[in-house]
């Protein structure tokens, strides 16, 4: 029986890639080790090895097709004795398990709410990645105003380590994309002090773990000189990068840094989880006179969502939005997690649970107003964050829940967090400590009284 | 084996100890209306230096950091400077701070503890006093990499100290500086002591100069106790930068004459002798002699110059000591650029509780249990 070779994952996040080209040819022996496909992502060309020994039987994905995604068979293997059989109806399972914390890698059926008071009725929408309108707002800012340029590590040459930055190099140049040494607390304090001589500087971390080195100059610098100067001379300034769990990078490359930024006084914390939002709200964060904070997620910068086609779509930093309406809970959450709470939600609806799913989007200035008229009205909150419990977004919402909504409340405000350990490396261990769909699914229906 | 890279440190020094001239004047030093501007600005730092130290110990200031011993590094840096050059001082460079047109008064409203102190009306581009030791290296960098951007020929200037040289984001900035050749000049304040720790334990290496070559710009020491050679080998470094040249490290060798701060106790770790011997080294009685000795100086002229600089001084103190404290509202209005919606109600609640504070300080006395 022929064994199927599958597209493999050329980083824990790659959910499809091309083909780009056969180096064999049906009939052709393989060597295990031996290349045989060559296939690219946006980030890299690699080649596929044979694992087993065999002739090519069959080649069931012609080159250059793109899209293919992770784990489709696109060859079949026959040992030597075998004779030629017909291919299986249906793929066999992959025999290595997929990681399992990454996001689905089906496309998101879960919609924004119809009345979207932000998008003007009527306005076309296109569907663009997280990452594409990450890029695209910064294009046009930097269209926009000559005072905004891009530094970071590998964010010109590379096109950014996660291919944000895909195309600014040649518009832009050199001289406002600009490739810097590996020197977090360096670059971080120059842009600073580029934003304080009158420049509008995006610093992007490769991740935000990396930011730790210069958390100096976010908060001491950035967030404080404003204040300390008497109102002279402030900071305008974007810091952005991924945030929190990606997939299988372990603890010290896995972290959650909202509740840290959002404790500060002098800075705005964003942290979208749609495209749409992502390009509109960065698009602000660039034009803000404040030092922002922008989190992004590895994982959500390969997913799709609707954008609308506007000349200039900015969003206003500091307000929520109810992406699902609902009338038996309040269900918050930001970034990857609204992506799940939306999920659990769909699942809740089929039990008959109705749950209302608020996207915080920033945490910093928060939106409590809408969180608390929410929960007005359905009595019930539940707080949904991939960070740690201790000091996290859920412990501000529960304790302005009880200065805001105390006597609407029915019931505890309950979180759903990670858990309050180091992220671990083992692919079970880590979904077990990241917020997973069903984990949501629970606390919702224990909080509604139908667990 | 190949050398494939070698370096030498040199060090400038123009007037002796004495007064008396090691090296030939530099040729804007000729100007004797020149050397008395920069003796002046040295003096009324001593002077400012003593009354705030005063005031300080009489519970009229806040802690502050005497620069005594070391005005020549600051004076000698900003006469360096053009106007529109940027200069991000630490928090030992008032001389340079008065000189680029900052009010006595606002230093001390600043060391009094107060943040209007740093919205001076002086050169507003100039960065407020950093005291987090050396984070202002990378800002600097921050500014030059502004000017190169814009294509303008301006410099940015940061005086450190020696204790500054160790750390991280110090050296992360000098070697951006120099792997973009961005228009930066750093002038280390190196007075041998970073409160209680010697210069000699604050690095193995032989100068501090010496760290700008693994950046890959020139490193030069200067006797920071001439003004007449930290302003040449400054100037020098300065105009080098603005035409495009790229970075510089000057070392200004001097000595802190007086505690780290007022909340230190020099006696405590370092011997009387040591400071004595170094009292004869010191700015301030070395150009003084140099201008006594051209004829340029006297001791009437000296001693108007000190009542001078004392009624100036004076004169400022009472306005400090005359300004209403700050509004209440201060806390608040300068976090953000603009008010979030959110700090609304917070800002509300400290006037109301500012105005029910006012209105019970206005009763009589016995007037409310």
């Amino acid at each position: 029986m022929p064994t199927p070779i599958l597209m493999p994952a050329l980083s824990p996040t790659m959910t499809e890639g091309n083909l780009a080209r056969w180096l064999k040819k049906v009939g052709d022996r393989i060597k295990p080790g031996e290349p045989i496909a060559e296939i690219e992502t946006d980030k890299a060309t690699m080649e596929v090895e044979a694992v087993e020994e065999g002739v090519l039987a069959e080649i069931l994905v012609a080159e250059g097709t793109e899209g293919v995604k992770v784990n489709t068979p696109i060859a079949l293997l026959r040992g030597e004795d075998e004779a030629a059989a017909p291919a299986p109806a249906t793929a066999p399972r992959p025999a290595a398990p997929t990681p399992s914390t990454a996001a689905p890698a089906a496309p998101q059926v879960l919609r924004p709410v119809a009345h979207e008071p932000e998008i003007p009725a009527g306005v076309q929408m296109r569907k663009l990645t997280v990452r594409e309108a990450l890029r695209d707002a910064m294009a046009e800012e930097m269209r926009r105003d000559p005072d905004v340029f891009l530094m970071g590590e590998e964010v010109g040459q590379y096109q950014g380590a996660y291919k944000v930055s895909q195309g600014l190099l040649d518009e832009f140049g050199p001289e406002r994309v600009i490739d810097t040494p590996i020197t977090e607390y360096g670059f971080t304090g120059l842009g600073v002090g580029a934003a304080m001589a009158g420049l509008k500087p995006i610093v992007e971390f490769m991740t935000w773990n990396f930011a730790m080195q210069a958390i100096d100059h976010i908060i001491n610098s950035a967030a404080k000189t404003l204040y300390m100067s008497g109102g002279q001379m402030g900071c305008p300034i974007v810091f952005r990068g991924p945030n929190g769990a990606a997939a299988r990078v372990a603890a010290q490359h896995s972290q959650e840094y909202s509740s840290w930024y959002a404790h500060c006084p002098g800075l705005k914390v964003v942290a979208p989880w749609s495209a749409a939002d992502a390009k509109g709200l960065l698009k602000a964060a660039i034009r803000d006179p404040n030092p922002v904070v922008f989190l992004e997620n590895e994982v959500l910068y390969g997913q799709s969502f609707e954008v609308p086609v506007l000349d200039d779509f900015v969003l206003p930093i500091g307000r929520a939005k109810i992406v699902r309406p609902g009338r038996d809970l309040t269900i918050t959450a930001f970034s990857i997690m609204v992506g799940r709470a939306l999920q659990a939600a769909e699942q809740l609806a089929a039990a008959g649970i109705e749950a209302e799913v608020i996207d915080l989007r920033t945490l910093r200035p928060l939106d409590v107003e809408t969180v608390v008229a929410s929960v007005k009205r359905t009595n019930r909150l539940l707080s949904v964050e991939e960070g740690w419990p201790v000091c996290g977004i859920g412990a501000e919402l529960a304790a302005l829940m009880m200065e805001h909504a105390f006597d609407w409340l029915d019931a505890p405000v309950v979180r759903v967090t990670g858990k309050d350990v180091p992220m671990p490396y083992a692919a079970n261990l880590e979904r077990m400590a990241v917020p997973q769909v069903e984990d949501v699914v629970a606390a919702a229906r224990a909080l509604v009284g139908r667990a | 084996m190949v050398e494939v890279a070698s370096f030498r440190i040199e060090r400038v020094e123009i007037l002796r100890a004495d007064g008396t001239l090691a090296a030939p004047l530099p040729a804007w030093a000729e100007d004797g209306a020149e050397l008395v501007r920069l003796y002046r600005a040295m003096v009324l730092t001593r002077v400012y230096d003593t009354k705030s130290v005063n005031l300080q110990r009489t519970g009229r200031l806040g802690t502050v950091a005497s620069s005594l011993g070391q005005e020549a590094v600051a004076v000698g840096t900003a006469a360096a400077m053009r106007p529109e050059d940027v200069f991000l001082p630490s928090f030992r460079e008032q001389g340079a701070m008065l000189w680029r047109g900052v009010r006595i008064e606002e230093l001390l409203t600043f060391w009094g503890g107060d943040e209007r102190g740093s919205n001076w009306s002086g050169p507003r581009e100039d960065f407020p006093i950093c005291v987090p030791v050396g984070t202002h290296a990378p800002h600097a960098a921050g500014v030059a990499t502004a000017f190169k951007l814009r294509r303008e020929p301006r410099v940015a200037v940061c005086v450190l100290g020696d204790g500054a040289t160790s750390k991280g984001d110090v050296y992360e900035a000098w070697n951006l500086a120099g792997v973009w050749r961005l228009p930066m000049v750093t002038v280390v304040n190196d007075n041998q002591w970073a409160i209680s720790v010697p210069r000699s334990a604050q690095t193995a290496a032989a100068t501090l100069a010496q760290k700008a070559i693994a950046c890959g710009m020139p490193g030069i020491q200067v006797d920071g106790n001439d003004v007449i050679a930290v302003r040449e080998v400054v100037g020098r470094a300065i105009e080098r930068a603005r035409s495009g040249e790229g970075p510089a490290l000057v070392e200004a060798l001097t000595y802190r004459l007086a505690d780290h701060t007022t909340a230190d106790d020099a006696r405590r770790y370092r011997d009387d002798a040591e400071v004595s011997a170094r009292w004869k080294e010191e700015p301030v009685a070395r150009l003084r002699n140099f201008l006594v000795a051209r004829g340029l100086w006297d001791k009437e002229r000296e001693e108007r110059l000190l009542a001078e600089c004392t009624r100036e001084v004076d004169r400022a103190v009472e306005a400090y000591l005359a300004r209403p404290p700050a509004p209440a509202t201060d806390m608040i209005d300068h976090v953000f650029a603009e008010l979030p919606p959110a700090m609304a109600a917070q800002r509300a609640s400290i006037l109301r509780r500012a105005a029910e504070r006012a209105e019970r300080r206005s009763e009589p006395r016995g007037g409310r249990p």
